[in-house]
Protein backbone atom coordinates (compact mmCIF):
# COMPACT_ATOMS: atom_id res chain seq x y z
CA UNK A 1 0.00 0.00 0.00
CA UNK A 2 2.90 2.21 1.03
CA UNK A 3 4.25 1.65 -2.44
CA UNK A 4 1.40 2.42 -4.02
CA UNK A 5 1.33 5.46 -3.16
CA UNK A 6 5.09 6.75 -2.35
CA UNK A 7 6.14 5.12 -6.06
CA UNK A 8 4.71 7.35 -8.35
CA UNK A 9 6.16 10.31 -6.65
CA UNK A 10 9.61 9.12 -6.81
CA UNK A 11 9.95 10.53 -10.48
CA UNK A 12 10.71 14.23 -11.25
CA UNK A 13 7.91 14.32 -13.61
CA UNK A 14 5.35 13.59 -11.46
CA UNK A 15 6.26 15.38 -8.71
CA UNK A 16 6.72 18.44 -11.21
CA UNK A 17 3.12 17.05 -12.67
CA UNK A 18 1.48 17.12 -9.07
CA UNK A 19 2.59 20.06 -8.34
CA UNK A 20 1.02 21.76 -11.29
CA UNK A 21 -2.81 19.84 -11.28
CA UNK A 22 -2.30 21.61 -7.44
CA UNK A 23 -2.28 25.04 -8.40
CA UNK A 24 -4.66 24.80 -11.21
CA UNK A 25 -7.07 22.62 -9.42
CA UNK A 26 -6.46 24.99 -6.48
CA UNK A 27 -7.01 28.25 -8.63
CA UNK A 28 -10.24 26.53 -10.56
CA UNK A 29 -12.03 25.91 -7.45
CA UNK A 30 -11.61 29.08 -5.73
CA UNK A 31 -12.87 30.95 -8.75
CA UNK A 32 -15.36 28.37 -9.84
CA UNK A 33 -17.46 29.42 -6.50
CA UNK A 34 -18.10 32.79 -8.13
CA UNK A 35 -18.63 31.41 -11.26
CA UNK A 36 -21.45 28.81 -10.53
CA UNK A 37 -23.15 31.47 -8.34
CA UNK A 38 -23.43 33.97 -11.10
CA UNK A 39 -24.22 31.88 -13.46
CA UNK A 40 -21.10 32.59 -15.74
CA UNK A 41 -20.56 28.26 -16.44
CA UNK A 42 -21.22 28.55 -19.88
CA UNK A 43 -18.66 31.76 -19.86
CA UNK A 44 -15.92 29.92 -18.27
CA UNK A 45 -16.67 27.71 -21.35
CA UNK A 46 -16.15 30.40 -23.94
CA UNK A 47 -13.34 31.94 -22.37
CA UNK A 48 -11.52 28.93 -21.87
CA UNK A 49 -11.52 27.68 -25.42
CA UNK A 50 -11.40 31.17 -27.22
CA UNK A 51 -8.17 31.84 -25.83
CA UNK A 52 -6.40 28.99 -27.44
CA UNK A 53 -5.90 31.22 -30.58
CA UNK A 54 -4.28 33.57 -28.11
CA UNK A 55 -1.85 31.33 -26.61
CA UNK A 56 -0.26 29.96 -30.36
CA UNK A 57 0.38 33.37 -31.26
CA UNK A 58 1.92 34.22 -27.98
CA UNK A 59 3.64 31.02 -29.00
CA UNK A 60 4.57 31.89 -32.86
CA UNK A 61 5.78 35.51 -31.28
CA UNK A 62 7.67 34.49 -28.11
CA UNK A 63 5.08 36.70 -25.97
CA UNK A 64 3.98 34.94 -22.54
CA UNK A 65 1.29 32.78 -22.98
CA UNK A 66 -0.44 34.41 -20.50
CA UNK A 67 -1.02 37.94 -22.51
CA UNK A 68 -1.97 36.08 -25.60
CA UNK A 69 -4.76 34.44 -23.28
CA UNK A 70 -6.14 37.69 -21.67
CA UNK A 71 -6.37 39.30 -25.28
CA UNK A 72 -8.37 36.71 -26.69
CA UNK A 73 -10.01 36.45 -23.45
CA UNK A 74 -10.96 39.97 -23.34
CA UNK A 75 -11.50 40.47 -27.51
CA UNK A 76 -13.95 36.82 -26.95
CA UNK A 77 -16.27 38.78 -24.44
CA UNK A 78 -16.31 41.70 -26.42
CA UNK A 79 -17.34 40.63 -29.05
CA UNK A 80 -20.10 38.18 -27.16
CA UNK A 81 -22.07 41.48 -26.11
CA UNK A 82 -21.34 42.81 -29.83
CA UNK A 83 -23.11 39.63 -31.23
CA UNK A 84 -25.88 39.87 -28.16
CA UNK A 85 -26.69 43.50 -28.26
CA UNK A 86 -27.90 43.03 -32.16
CA UNK A 87 -30.77 41.59 -30.47
CA UNK A 88 -32.18 39.02 -32.87
CA UNK A 89 -29.31 36.57 -31.25
CA UNK A 90 -29.93 35.25 -27.60
CA UNK A 91 -27.00 35.57 -25.22
CA UNK A 92 -26.51 31.51 -25.45
CA UNK A 93 -26.42 31.41 -29.04
CA UNK A 94 -23.59 34.61 -29.11
CA UNK A 95 -21.32 32.76 -26.42
CA UNK A 96 -21.42 29.56 -28.66
CA UNK A 97 -20.76 31.04 -32.05
CA UNK A 98 -17.84 33.70 -30.29
CA UNK A 99 -16.16 30.83 -28.34
CA UNK A 100 -16.25 27.77 -31.04
CA UNK A 101 -14.79 30.35 -34.08
CA UNK A 102 -12.42 31.58 -31.98
CA UNK A 103 -11.41 27.91 -31.60
CA UNK A 104 -11.52 26.81 -34.54
CA UNK A 105 -8.87 29.84 -35.39
CA UNK A 106 -6.92 28.00 -32.68
CA UNK A 107 -7.08 24.71 -34.04
CA UNK A 108 -6.04 26.34 -38.08
CA UNK A 109 -3.30 28.23 -36.09
CA UNK A 110 -1.84 24.84 -34.47
CA UNK A 111 -1.96 23.01 -37.91
CA UNK A 112 -0.14 25.68 -39.70
CA UNK A 113 2.60 26.50 -36.89
CA UNK A 114 5.97 24.47 -37.04
CA UNK A 115 6.69 22.18 -33.44
CA UNK A 116 3.03 21.02 -33.16
CA UNK A 117 3.79 19.49 -30.28
CA UNK A 118 4.02 21.75 -27.84
CA UNK A 119 0.60 23.47 -28.83
CA UNK A 120 -1.34 20.12 -29.44
CA UNK A 121 -0.59 19.60 -25.28
CA UNK A 122 -3.01 23.03 -24.89
CA UNK A 123 -5.46 21.41 -26.26
CA UNK A 124 -5.91 18.59 -24.50
CA UNK A 125 -3.04 19.45 -22.05
CA UNK A 126 0.08 17.26 -20.93
CA UNK A 127 0.26 17.00 -17.18
CA UNK A 128 3.67 14.78 -17.29
CA UNK A 129 5.40 17.29 -19.54
CA UNK A 130 5.71 20.30 -17.57
CA UNK A 131 8.99 22.01 -17.72
CA UNK A 132 10.44 23.77 -14.52
CA UNK A 133 9.97 26.95 -16.65
CA UNK A 134 6.23 26.02 -17.30
CA UNK A 135 5.48 25.09 -13.70
CA UNK A 136 7.18 28.91 -12.58
CA UNK A 137 4.39 30.50 -15.03
CA UNK A 138 1.88 28.28 -13.58
CA UNK A 139 2.82 28.91 -9.97
CA UNK A 140 3.18 32.95 -10.45
CA UNK A 141 -0.11 33.01 -12.57
CA UNK A 142 -2.01 31.38 -10.11
CA UNK A 143 -0.90 33.02 -7.07
CA UNK A 144 -1.86 36.37 -8.71
CA UNK A 145 -5.02 35.10 -9.47
CA UNK A 146 -6.11 33.78 -6.04
CA UNK A 147 -4.44 37.00 -3.78
CA UNK A 148 -6.65 39.05 -6.57
CA UNK A 149 -9.88 36.73 -5.60
CA UNK A 150 -9.22 36.94 -1.86
CA UNK A 151 -8.29 40.43 -1.59
CA UNK A 152 -11.54 41.04 -3.82
CA UNK A 153 -13.79 38.34 -2.34
CA UNK A 154 -16.38 40.54 -0.66
CA UNK A 155 -17.14 42.97 -3.91
CA UNK A 156 -17.44 40.12 -6.06
CA UNK A 157 -19.41 38.44 -3.32
CA UNK A 158 -22.02 41.69 -3.95
CA UNK A 159 -21.52 41.37 -7.37
CA UNK A 160 -22.60 37.84 -8.09
CA UNK A 161 -25.50 38.31 -5.30
CA UNK A 162 -26.57 42.13 -5.89
CA UNK A 163 -25.60 43.90 -8.81
CA UNK A 164 -27.87 46.61 -8.50
CA UNK A 165 -26.77 47.15 -4.59
CA UNK A 166 -23.21 47.22 -5.67
CA UNK A 167 -24.30 50.07 -8.41
CA UNK A 168 -26.52 51.86 -5.40
CA UNK A 169 -23.17 51.86 -3.48
CA UNK A 170 -21.01 53.24 -5.73
CA UNK A 171 -18.90 50.65 -6.41
CA UNK A 172 -18.16 50.48 -9.91
CA UNK A 173 -20.02 47.11 -11.29
CA UNK A 174 -18.54 46.90 -14.96
CA UNK A 175 -15.06 47.21 -13.46
CA UNK A 176 -15.40 44.17 -11.17
CA UNK A 177 -17.03 42.18 -14.35
CA UNK A 178 -13.94 42.74 -16.14
CA UNK A 179 -11.88 41.63 -13.19
CA UNK A 180 -13.69 38.54 -12.81
CA UNK A 181 -13.50 37.95 -16.98
CA UNK A 182 -9.57 38.90 -16.94
CA UNK A 183 -9.13 36.49 -14.06
CA UNK A 184 -10.68 33.77 -15.71
CA UNK A 185 -8.62 34.31 -18.53
CA UNK A 186 -5.49 33.79 -16.47
CA UNK A 187 -7.26 31.11 -14.70
CA UNK A 188 -7.37 29.03 -18.49
CA UNK A 189 -3.41 29.65 -18.69
CA UNK A 190 -2.83 28.02 -15.18
CA UNK A 191 -4.94 25.47 -16.08
CA UNK A 192 -3.86 24.87 -20.12
CA UNK A 193 -1.10 22.72 -19.64
CA UNK A 194 -3.13 20.24 -16.71
CA UNK A 195 -5.97 19.57 -18.65
CA UNK A 196 -5.99 21.29 -21.62
CA UNK A 197 -8.31 24.05 -23.32
CA UNK A 198 -10.57 21.49 -23.62
CA UNK A 199 -11.42 20.14 -20.40
CA UNK A 200 -10.71 23.45 -18.48
CA UNK A 201 -14.09 24.20 -17.96
CA UNK A 202 -14.97 20.60 -15.73
CA UNK A 203 -12.41 22.58 -13.23
CA UNK A 204 -14.30 26.19 -13.39
CA UNK A 205 -17.48 24.68 -12.43
CA UNK A 206 -17.41 21.11 -10.79
CA UNK A 207 -15.22 22.14 -7.32
CA UNK A 208 -17.96 25.43 -7.20
CA UNK A 209 -20.75 23.17 -8.04
CA UNK A 210 -20.03 20.67 -5.67
CA UNK A 211 -19.41 22.80 -2.78
CA UNK A 212 -22.41 24.65 -3.05
CA UNK A 213 -24.27 21.55 -2.30
CA UNK A 214 -22.34 20.91 0.70
CA UNK A 215 -22.83 24.54 2.53
CA UNK A 216 -24.81 27.45 2.79
CA UNK A 217 -21.64 30.08 3.70
CA UNK A 218 -19.84 31.41 0.70
CA UNK A 219 -16.98 31.29 3.36
CA UNK A 220 -17.18 27.81 3.75
CA UNK A 221 -17.03 26.95 -0.68
CA UNK A 222 -13.80 29.19 -0.78
CA UNK A 223 -12.72 26.51 1.50
CA UNK A 224 -14.37 23.39 0.35
CA UNK A 225 -14.17 23.64 -3.07
CA UNK A 226 -10.31 24.17 -3.44
CA UNK A 227 -9.99 21.16 -0.81
CA UNK A 228 -11.91 18.79 -2.95
CA UNK A 229 -10.31 20.01 -5.88
CA UNK A 230 -7.11 19.18 -4.58
CA UNK A 231 -8.10 16.22 -2.93
CA UNK A 232 -9.31 14.99 -6.70
CA UNK A 233 -6.29 15.93 -8.37
CA UNK A 234 -3.91 14.02 -6.22
CA UNK A 235 -6.40 10.97 -6.57
CA UNK A 236 -6.24 11.24 -10.28
CA UNK A 237 -2.68 11.53 -10.60
CA UNK A 238 -2.55 8.31 -8.43
CA UNK A 239 -5.39 7.07 -10.65
CA UNK A 240 -3.47 7.75 -13.87
CA UNK A 241 -0.24 6.54 -12.90
CA UNK A 242 -1.41 3.06 -11.28
CA UNK A 243 -3.87 2.48 -14.15
CA UNK A 244 -2.02 4.03 -16.87
CA UNK A 245 -4.10 6.57 -18.51
CA UNK A 246 -3.94 10.21 -19.50
CA UNK A 247 -3.91 12.35 -16.26
CA UNK A 248 -5.83 15.52 -17.15
CA UNK A 249 -9.16 13.85 -17.75
CA UNK A 250 -8.67 11.39 -15.08
CA UNK A 251 -8.29 14.38 -12.40
CA UNK A 252 -11.73 15.90 -13.93
CA UNK A 253 -12.96 12.49 -13.68
CA UNK A 254 -12.40 12.25 -10.30
CA UNK A 255 -14.08 16.01 -9.70
CA UNK A 256 -17.20 14.46 -11.17
CA UNK A 257 -17.15 11.42 -9.00
CA UNK A 258 -17.31 13.69 -5.92
CA UNK A 259 -19.91 15.37 -7.03
CA UNK A 260 -21.82 12.22 -8.36
CA UNK A 261 -21.63 11.06 -4.61
CA UNK A 262 -22.63 14.37 -3.12
CA UNK A 263 -25.16 14.70 -5.32
CA UNK A 264 -26.78 11.37 -4.10
CA UNK A 265 -25.86 11.66 -0.54
CA UNK A 266 -25.34 15.34 0.97
CA UNK A 267 -27.71 15.20 3.79
CA UNK A 268 -28.90 18.50 2.98
CA UNK A 269 -29.57 18.97 -0.55
CA UNK A 270 -28.85 15.13 -2.34
CA UNK A 271 -30.95 12.71 -4.13
CA UNK A 272 -31.36 10.65 -1.18
CA UNK A 273 -30.99 13.01 1.69
CA UNK A 274 -34.84 14.92 0.15
CA UNK A 275 -35.71 11.27 -1.06
CA UNK A 276 -35.79 10.46 3.14
CA UNK A 277 -36.85 13.50 4.32
CA UNK A 278 -40.31 13.45 1.69
CA UNK A 279 -40.93 10.04 2.97
CA UNK A 280 -40.54 11.18 6.79
CA UNK A 281 -42.51 14.18 6.16
CA UNK A 282 -45.13 11.90 4.72
CA UNK A 283 -45.29 9.14 7.28
CA UNK A 284 -45.58 11.62 9.84
CA UNK A 285 -48.31 12.92 8.73
CA UNK A 286 -49.92 9.31 7.71
CA UNK A 287 -49.67 9.14 11.98
CA UNK A 288 -51.30 12.38 12.70
CA UNK B 1 -36.90 76.26 0.77
CA UNK B 2 -35.14 73.14 2.28
CA UNK B 3 -33.42 71.11 -0.59
CA UNK B 4 -35.58 68.24 -2.15
CA UNK B 5 -34.73 64.92 -0.89
CA UNK B 6 -35.27 63.70 -4.61
CA UNK B 7 -35.47 65.96 -7.49
CA UNK B 8 -36.64 64.39 -10.90
CA UNK B 9 -36.84 66.83 -13.51
CA UNK B 10 -38.10 66.27 -17.54
CA UNK B 11 -37.05 63.01 -16.87
CA UNK B 12 -37.57 60.66 -20.59
CA UNK B 13 -35.85 56.98 -20.67
CA UNK B 14 -36.11 54.64 -23.56
CA UNK B 15 -35.45 50.94 -23.74
CA UNK B 16 -34.49 50.65 -27.65
CA UNK B 17 -37.61 51.67 -29.24
CA UNK B 18 -40.03 51.74 -26.49
CA UNK B 19 -40.70 54.64 -24.17
CA UNK B 20 -40.44 53.71 -20.52
CA UNK B 21 -40.49 57.18 -18.90
CA UNK B 22 -42.04 60.31 -20.96
CA UNK B 23 -40.97 63.26 -18.98
CA UNK B 24 -41.45 63.01 -15.42
CA UNK B 25 -40.84 65.42 -13.07
CA UNK B 26 -41.49 65.02 -9.31
CA UNK B 27 -39.93 66.26 -5.85
CA UNK B 28 -39.70 64.85 -2.71
CA UNK B 29 -39.02 66.45 0.40
CA UNK B 30 -37.07 64.99 3.39
CA UNK B 31 -38.84 62.68 6.01
CA UNK B 32 -41.68 61.99 3.24
CA UNK B 33 -43.19 58.62 2.33
CA UNK B 34 -44.16 58.39 -1.28
CA UNK B 35 -45.93 55.44 -2.92
CA UNK B 36 -45.64 54.85 -6.23
CA UNK B 37 -48.52 52.95 -8.50
CA UNK B 38 -49.18 51.69 -11.78
CA UNK B 39 -49.94 49.09 -13.93
CA UNK B 40 -46.91 46.36 -14.69
CA UNK B 41 -45.14 48.22 -17.05
CA UNK B 42 -46.15 51.98 -16.29
CA UNK B 43 -42.19 52.81 -15.47
CA UNK B 44 -42.24 52.32 -11.73
CA UNK B 45 -39.06 50.01 -11.76
CA UNK B 46 -37.30 52.12 -14.86
CA UNK B 47 -37.93 55.32 -12.45
CA UNK B 48 -36.32 53.53 -9.68
CA UNK B 49 -33.21 52.82 -11.68
CA UNK B 50 -32.89 55.85 -12.96
CA UNK B 51 -33.17 57.63 -9.09
CA UNK B 52 -30.24 55.14 -8.50
CA UNK B 53 -28.45 55.96 -12.34
CA UNK B 54 -29.04 52.04 -13.69
CA UNK B 55 -30.14 53.43 -16.43
CA UNK B 56 -29.24 56.46 -18.33
CA UNK B 57 -31.95 58.78 -18.98
CA UNK B 58 -32.19 60.55 -22.89
CA UNK B 59 -33.25 63.40 -21.08
CA UNK B 60 -33.93 64.91 -17.61
CA UNK B 61 -31.90 64.87 -14.72
CA UNK B 62 -31.80 63.52 -11.23
CA UNK B 63 -30.85 64.98 -7.93
CA UNK B 64 -30.88 63.60 -4.58
CA UNK B 65 -30.11 65.82 -1.53
CA UNK B 66 -28.84 68.40 -4.40
CA UNK B 67 -26.06 65.80 -5.82
CA UNK B 68 -25.49 63.85 -8.78
CA UNK B 69 -26.91 60.42 -8.68
CA UNK B 70 -23.28 59.38 -9.18
CA UNK B 71 -22.04 61.55 -6.17
CA UNK B 72 -24.97 59.88 -4.44
CA UNK B 73 -23.53 56.80 -5.03
CA UNK B 74 -20.38 57.34 -3.63
CA UNK B 75 -21.55 59.36 -0.45
CA UNK B 76 -24.04 56.04 0.04
CA UNK B 77 -27.14 58.23 0.27
CA UNK B 78 -28.74 56.10 -1.45
CA UNK B 79 -30.51 52.62 -0.40
CA UNK B 80 -31.94 50.28 -2.81
CA UNK B 81 -34.58 47.02 -2.04
CA UNK B 82 -34.78 44.64 -5.03
CA UNK B 83 -38.21 42.87 -6.01
CA UNK B 84 -38.29 39.16 -4.54
CA UNK B 85 -38.05 37.84 -7.89
CA UNK B 86 -34.65 39.64 -8.37
CA UNK B 87 -33.26 37.88 -5.99
CA UNK B 88 -31.04 34.60 -6.03
CA UNK B 89 -32.84 33.16 -2.47
CA UNK B 90 -29.84 30.32 -2.70
CA UNK B 91 -27.22 32.36 -2.87
CA UNK B 92 -24.82 30.67 0.35
CA UNK B 93 -25.26 33.95 2.25
CA UNK B 94 -27.02 34.26 5.77
CA UNK B 95 -29.28 37.43 6.83
CA UNK B 96 -26.22 39.17 8.54
CA UNK B 97 -24.09 38.65 5.46
CA UNK B 98 -26.56 40.44 3.14
CA UNK B 99 -27.25 43.30 6.06
CA UNK B 100 -23.55 43.72 6.27
CA UNK B 101 -23.23 44.81 2.70
CA UNK B 102 -24.80 47.83 3.18
CA UNK B 103 -21.86 48.81 5.39
CA UNK B 104 -19.19 48.27 1.91
CA UNK B 105 -20.34 51.95 0.95
CA UNK B 106 -18.56 52.89 4.28
CA UNK B 107 -15.36 50.39 3.76
CA UNK B 108 -12.14 50.48 2.60
CA UNK B 109 -10.76 48.45 -0.40
CA UNK B 110 -11.00 44.77 0.86
CA UNK B 111 -14.36 45.91 2.90
CA UNK B 112 -13.04 44.38 5.92
CA UNK B 113 -15.62 44.79 8.79
CA UNK B 114 -14.66 47.00 11.86
CA UNK B 115 -16.13 46.80 15.57
CA UNK B 116 -18.33 50.15 14.00
CA UNK B 117 -19.87 48.30 11.37
CA UNK B 118 -20.71 45.13 12.78
CA UNK B 119 -22.62 46.90 15.44
CA UNK B 120 -24.75 48.84 13.11
CA UNK B 121 -25.54 45.29 11.67
CA UNK B 122 -26.53 44.46 14.89
CA UNK B 123 -28.80 47.32 15.84
CA UNK B 124 -30.21 47.10 12.42
CA UNK B 125 -31.16 43.63 12.90
CA UNK B 126 -32.34 44.43 15.81
CA UNK B 127 -34.36 47.27 14.86
CA UNK B 128 -36.28 44.79 12.01
CA UNK B 129 -36.59 41.98 14.65
CA UNK B 130 -34.14 39.51 12.73
CA UNK B 131 -31.39 39.32 15.53
CA UNK B 132 -32.45 35.66 16.01
CA UNK B 133 -32.38 34.58 12.53
CA UNK B 134 -29.10 36.17 11.63
CA UNK B 135 -27.20 33.32 10.85
CA UNK B 136 -29.55 31.57 8.83
CA UNK B 137 -29.22 31.16 5.32
CA UNK B 138 -31.66 33.99 3.20
CA UNK B 139 -33.68 30.81 1.54
CA UNK B 140 -34.81 29.65 5.00
CA UNK B 141 -36.45 32.95 5.73
CA UNK B 142 -40.43 33.57 5.16
CA UNK B 143 -41.53 36.09 2.87
CA UNK B 144 -41.82 38.95 5.50
CA UNK B 145 -38.45 38.28 7.06
CA UNK B 146 -36.74 38.20 3.85
CA UNK B 147 -38.37 41.98 2.95
CA UNK B 148 -36.60 42.72 6.49
CA UNK B 149 -33.92 41.53 5.82
CA UNK B 150 -33.42 43.69 3.30
CA UNK B 151 -35.08 46.74 4.70
CA UNK B 152 -32.20 45.90 7.61
CA UNK B 153 -29.64 46.60 4.86
CA UNK B 154 -30.43 49.72 4.08
CA UNK B 155 -30.65 51.04 7.52
CA UNK B 156 -27.21 49.30 8.10
CA UNK B 157 -26.12 51.74 5.16
CA UNK B 158 -27.63 54.54 6.87
CA UNK B 159 -28.81 55.95 3.41
CA UNK B 160 -31.14 59.17 3.52
CA UNK B 161 -32.76 57.94 0.37
CA UNK B 162 -34.61 54.42 0.48
CA UNK B 163 -36.13 52.96 -2.97
CA UNK B 164 -38.19 50.10 -2.23
CA UNK B 165 -39.40 48.04 -5.28
CA UNK B 166 -42.35 46.29 -4.36
CA UNK B 167 -41.95 45.62 -0.66
CA UNK B 168 -45.33 44.07 0.07
CA UNK B 169 -45.19 41.04 -2.57
CA UNK B 170 -45.42 37.49 -1.02
CA UNK B 171 -45.80 39.17 2.30
CA UNK B 172 -48.34 38.74 5.19
CA UNK B 173 -50.27 41.12 7.07
CA UNK B 174 -48.46 40.98 10.23
CA UNK B 175 -45.07 41.28 8.42
CA UNK B 176 -46.75 44.12 6.53
CA UNK B 177 -47.91 45.84 9.28
CA UNK B 178 -44.61 45.88 10.67
CA UNK B 179 -42.25 47.11 7.40
CA UNK B 180 -45.33 49.74 7.38
CA UNK B 181 -44.32 50.55 10.92
CA UNK B 182 -40.45 50.52 10.46
CA UNK B 183 -41.15 52.83 7.21
CA UNK B 184 -42.75 55.50 9.26
CA UNK B 185 -40.09 55.51 11.62
CA UNK B 186 -37.80 56.14 9.43
CA UNK B 187 -39.28 58.53 7.28
CA UNK B 188 -40.00 60.44 11.53
CA UNK B 189 -35.88 59.86 11.69
CA UNK B 190 -35.45 61.76 7.79
CA UNK B 191 -35.17 59.42 5.88
CA UNK B 192 -37.26 60.04 2.42
CA UNK B 193 -38.78 56.44 0.94
CA UNK B 194 -39.76 55.84 -2.15
CA UNK B 195 -42.55 52.87 -2.42
CA UNK B 196 -43.54 51.11 -5.18
CA UNK B 197 -46.36 48.99 -4.57
CA UNK B 198 -49.99 47.17 -5.93
CA UNK B 199 -50.87 47.09 -2.39
CA UNK B 200 -52.91 49.82 -2.76
CA UNK B 201 -54.92 49.11 0.47
CA UNK B 202 -51.73 49.57 2.37
CA UNK B 203 -51.32 53.53 0.87
CA UNK B 204 -53.59 55.28 3.35
CA UNK B 205 -51.26 54.09 6.23
CA UNK B 206 -48.42 53.88 4.63
CA UNK B 207 -47.81 56.80 2.49
CA UNK B 208 -47.85 60.54 2.52
CA UNK B 209 -47.77 61.04 -1.01
CA UNK B 210 -48.64 58.50 -3.62
CA UNK B 211 -47.32 59.12 -7.13
CA UNK B 212 -49.95 57.55 -10.23
CA UNK B 213 -47.27 56.32 -12.69
CA UNK B 214 -48.47 55.71 -16.02
CA UNK B 215 -44.76 56.32 -18.42
CA UNK B 216 -45.94 60.16 -17.42
CA UNK B 217 -46.95 61.02 -13.51
CA UNK B 218 -50.81 60.92 -14.17
CA UNK B 219 -51.66 62.34 -10.48
CA UNK B 220 -48.98 63.29 -7.61
CA UNK B 221 -50.66 64.05 -4.00
CA UNK B 222 -52.00 62.65 -0.93
CA UNK B 223 -53.04 58.88 -0.69
CA UNK B 224 -56.95 59.89 -0.61
CA UNK B 225 -56.85 61.95 -3.42
CA UNK B 226 -54.74 59.92 -6.07
CA UNK B 227 -56.55 56.65 -4.35
CA UNK B 228 -59.72 58.09 -5.36
CA UNK B 229 -61.67 55.77 -7.87
CA UNK B 230 -61.90 58.06 -11.01
CA UNK B 231 -58.30 58.81 -10.84
CA UNK B 232 -57.50 55.11 -10.51
CA UNK B 233 -59.65 54.84 -13.50
CA UNK B 234 -56.74 56.41 -15.19
CA UNK B 235 -54.05 54.39 -14.54
CA UNK B 236 -56.39 51.49 -15.34
CA UNK B 237 -56.06 51.77 -18.83
CA UNK B 238 -60.32 52.96 -19.27
CA UNK B 239 -59.33 56.47 -20.25
CA UNK B 240 -56.96 55.76 -23.11
CA UNK B 241 -55.82 59.08 -23.33
CA UNK B 242 -52.86 58.68 -22.02
CA UNK B 243 -51.43 56.93 -25.18
CA UNK B 244 -51.16 53.58 -23.56
CA UNK B 245 -52.72 50.38 -25.04
CA UNK B 246 -52.79 46.94 -23.64
CA UNK B 247 -54.94 45.31 -21.02
CA UNK B 248 -54.30 45.99 -17.53
CA UNK B 249 -52.46 43.87 -16.00
CA UNK B 250 -53.69 40.81 -13.48
CA UNK B 251 -51.38 42.59 -10.58
CA UNK B 252 -53.56 45.94 -10.31
CA UNK B 253 -56.84 43.77 -10.86
CA UNK B 254 -55.44 42.03 -7.67
CA UNK B 255 -54.76 45.27 -6.01
CA UNK B 256 -58.21 46.94 -7.59
CA UNK B 257 -59.62 44.03 -5.52
CA UNK B 258 -58.05 44.81 -2.45
CA UNK B 259 -58.70 48.52 -2.32
CA UNK B 260 -62.32 47.64 -2.78
CA UNK B 261 -61.81 45.84 0.20
CA UNK B 262 -60.29 48.74 2.28
CA UNK B 263 -63.21 50.91 0.46
CA UNK B 264 -61.26 52.92 -2.15
CA UNK B 265 -62.84 52.01 -5.33
CA UNK B 266 -64.74 49.30 -6.67
CA UNK B 267 -63.39 46.75 -9.33
CA UNK B 268 -65.97 44.23 -11.21
CA UNK B 269 -64.46 41.61 -12.93
CA UNK B 270 -64.71 43.13 -16.54
CA UNK B 271 -61.90 45.14 -15.17
CA UNK B 272 -63.89 48.05 -14.72
CA UNK B 273 -64.08 50.38 -12.06
CA UNK B 274 -66.52 52.12 -10.26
Amino acid sequence: MIEWLVEPFTFGFMQTALASTLVASVTCAVLSCWLVLIGWSLMGDAVSHAVLPGVVLAYVVGAPFALGALVFGVLAVVLIGVVRDTGRVKEDASIGIVFTTLFALGLVLVSVTPSQTDLTHIIFGNLLGVSPADLVQIVVLGAVVLVVLLLKRRDLVLYAFDRVHAHAIGLDVRLLSALLLGLLALTCVVALQAVGVVLVVAMLIIPGATAHLLTERFTRMLVLAPALAAACGVLGLYLSYHLDTTPGPMVVLAQGAVFAVVYLASPRNGLVGRRLAAVRRRRRLAAV
Amino acid sequence: MTTPAVEVDALTVHYDDVLALDDVTLRLAPGRVCGLIGMNGAGKSTLMKAVLGAVRPDRGTVRLHGLTPARARRSNVVGYMPQSEAVDWDFPLSVRDVVMTGRYGHLGFTRRPRRRDRDAVDAALDRVGLADLADRQIGRLSGGQRKRTFLARGIAQEARVLLLDEPFAGVDTTSEATITGLLRELAADGVTVLVSTHDLHALPELADEVVLLRRRVLRHGPPAEVLAPETLALAFGLDDSAGSGGAPSDGFRTALRQAQGAGIGEAHDDGSVR
